[in-house]
């Protein structure tokens, strides 16, 4: 990414927020040689674990592995299977299309004639919504299961979610009207944002610009408070991860002041991958894959609301509800932020290493002193 | 990208192994093209040092500059033989050899006072500073916390000095005797 030193400087300082130690997650052995007793020739010349260290890195990563999709398998290509299989996508196709006439034909009167009822038309839209959420789900053959009691509106409360896809919305969406915090996107996606979504009560950000965040979580409070709005949705990691693991939550939605309900969200990949690699793919050729494969199989589970403990930090609020939801879903944790998808890490981690080198060193040459 | 492996040859396969000695075996070969096309992500046939930069793990080492100077523009044969110093069949001398080969930037088989004290600074950052002393409080004696006057004195133990130009051997008699772990394991699947 062409990013401007001030760019990269702020999306640093964005990252340098205080986070659970790293050195947690990451296997244990300090990465630089830590001298015993007197300090020799040999403990400085000896760079082997920092470059064993590079070297494991490029050989295989915990962060490229998160975004890693597996390729798509054909299954369908034989004389009794591939007919079946056409018949299928054009019957899906026509599934979508009704759903869309449907949707059309009573959500753009109901949005303009009942423009002075707002609470009638408010329910009506947010029926209309999960409507034709269910139309979607029902094109890609969509078997989902929803464990855990139904999320209830209440003021003060947010949900998030581990995040996989765009699609998670639309799963989520098709049972309870939820309002979500989403990132512009160009194209007919973004005609949808700003058209449909809007009447479900959707927050914007921007990720490229540096001050937005401080505007979004204004208006994440905003929402949250409103007694009227629907409940809020966020995906607190930022990005779209693949399933088996989950990177770290953005302190964002833990800061609120409200109780936090953690969905988990687990797709069967013997049906479909649901990954969505924005690197790769499109959206638009996702949701095509999607349409085109077997199934979409998932289940859900609406997890015990949490609350903010006496003396817990929002970082380690955050980290909790990440423990619960990845258990839940079966996703191995990694200490990284999805956001280095976009951006460099910030030199505090370089910065660790070396002070813990130059200690050992220090601490090496006192031995003689004394 | 689809499956990678299909793309390489038995008749490939067996090149790249002769030309890092054996280092590794056939499976990890096609697994090491997977994950060279992997990082090569506009596939231009060498990983560009923003596709290295782009893995957080190495960008965080304090050594990964130095390593990129020496990964820049690598074909997957060279990639391979870069890699091979790593594997659990490398020999001590081929090990010590490698970390010559990130002292001596200069390629001309010395290692020089300033090649080390460079690596030290990159491990050290601004931890250990330019000229400044400070004070033991206790002893009253002058601490060092230079990194020239730390490196020259352990040179100077060591029976060298600020002018010695290390050799390979050298690294051998200092490094062979320590027993050196530098060995990364290549996932296959």
């Amino acid at each position: 990414m062409n990013s401007s030193e001030g760019k990269l400087k702020s999306s640093s300082s964005e990252l340098d927020l205080d986070r659970p130690n790293i050195e947690d997650y990451l296997p244990s052995g300090s990465s630089i040689q830590e001298p015993h007793g007197k300090l020799r020739l040999r403990d400085l010349l000896d760079i082997s674990p920092a470059l064993t260290e590079a070297a494991g890195a490029i050989v295989d990563d915990s962060f490229t592995r998160c975004f890693k999709s597996n390729p798509p398998e054909l299954w369908n290509w034989n004389v009794y299977l591939f007919p079946l299989w056409c018949c299928g996508v054009v019957f899906r196709a026509l599934v979508l299309t009704i759903g869309w006439i449907i949707f059309l034909s009573c959500f753009i009167p109901v949005h303009f004639l009942l423009k002075g009822n707002d609470n009638l038309r408010k329910k009506m839209e947010r029926a209309l919504v999960e409507l034709i959420c269910s139309f979607f789900v029902a094109s890609w053959t969509g078997v989902v299961k929803y464990h855990g009691p139904r999320p209830s509106m209440r003021p003060k409360q947010v949900f998030v979610a581990n995040h996989t896809s765009m699609i998670d919305f639309i799963i989520l969406e098709q049972m309870t009207a939820f309002a979500v915090i989403m990132q512009k996107h160009p194209g007919w996606v973004g005609l949808l944002q700003s058209t449909i979504l809007e009447s479900v009560g959707c927050i914007w950000f921007n990720r490229s610009e540096a001050k937005d965040r401080e505007i979004v979580t204004r208006k994440l409070r905003e929402h949250s408070q409103g007694a009227d709005n629907n409940p809020l949705l966020i995906f607190p990691e930022g990005t779209c991860v693949n399933n088996q693991y989950s990177v770290m939550f953005k302190k964002g939605a833990f800061e609120l002041g409200c109780t936090v309900c953690p969905i988990a969200i687990k797709y069967n990949k013997i049906f479909v991958d649901a990954f969505w690699n924005s690197r790769k793919q499109s959206f638009t050729m996702h949701l095509l894959q999607l349409m085109t494969s077997w199934a979409v199989v998932c289940d859900v589970w609406y997890l015990e609301p949490q609350n903010l403990r006496p003396g817990e930090t929002p970082i380690e609020f955050a980290e909790r509800i990440r423990d619960i939801i990845s258990v839940r879903a079966g996703l191995k944790k990694v200490p990284w932020d999805g956001y280095l998808k976009y951006s460099r890490p910030s030199p505090k981690h370089r910065e660790r290493k070396q002070q813990s080198f130059a200690e050992s060193v220090l601490r090496g040459l006192e031995l003689e002193e004394k | 990208m689809g499956n990678t492996s299909s793309m390489l040859t038995q008749y490939d396969i067996e090149e790249v192994q002769q030309h890092c000695n054996n280092a590794f075996s056939q499976q990890e070969i096609v697994s090491l093209y997977e994950r060279f096309c992997q990082l090569d992500r506009n596939g231009g046939g060498f990983v560009s040092g923003e596709e290295f930069l782009s893995v957080p793990e190495f960008a965080v080492n304090p050594l990964s500059q130095r390593l990129l100077r020496m990964l820049d523009g690598l074909n997957f044969k060279e990639f391979v033989a870069f890699l091979s110093a790593f594997s659990p069949r490398a020999t001590v001398q081929q090990k010590i050899e490698f970390i010559f080969k990130v002292y001596d930037s200069d390629g001309n088989g010395k290692v020089t006072f300033n090649d080390m004290l460079d690596v030290l600074h990159d491990l050290t950052g601004q931890f250990i500073s330019e000229q400044q002393s400070e004070v033991d409080l206790i002893l009253e004696m002058p601490l060092f916390t230079d990194c020239k006057q730390v490196l020259t004195k352990v040179l100077e133990e060591a029976g060298y000095n600020k002018e010695s130009l290390l050799v390979m051997s050298d690294f051998v008699k200092i490094l062979g005797s320590s027993g050196l772990k530098m060995e990364v394991e290549v996932p296959v699947d």
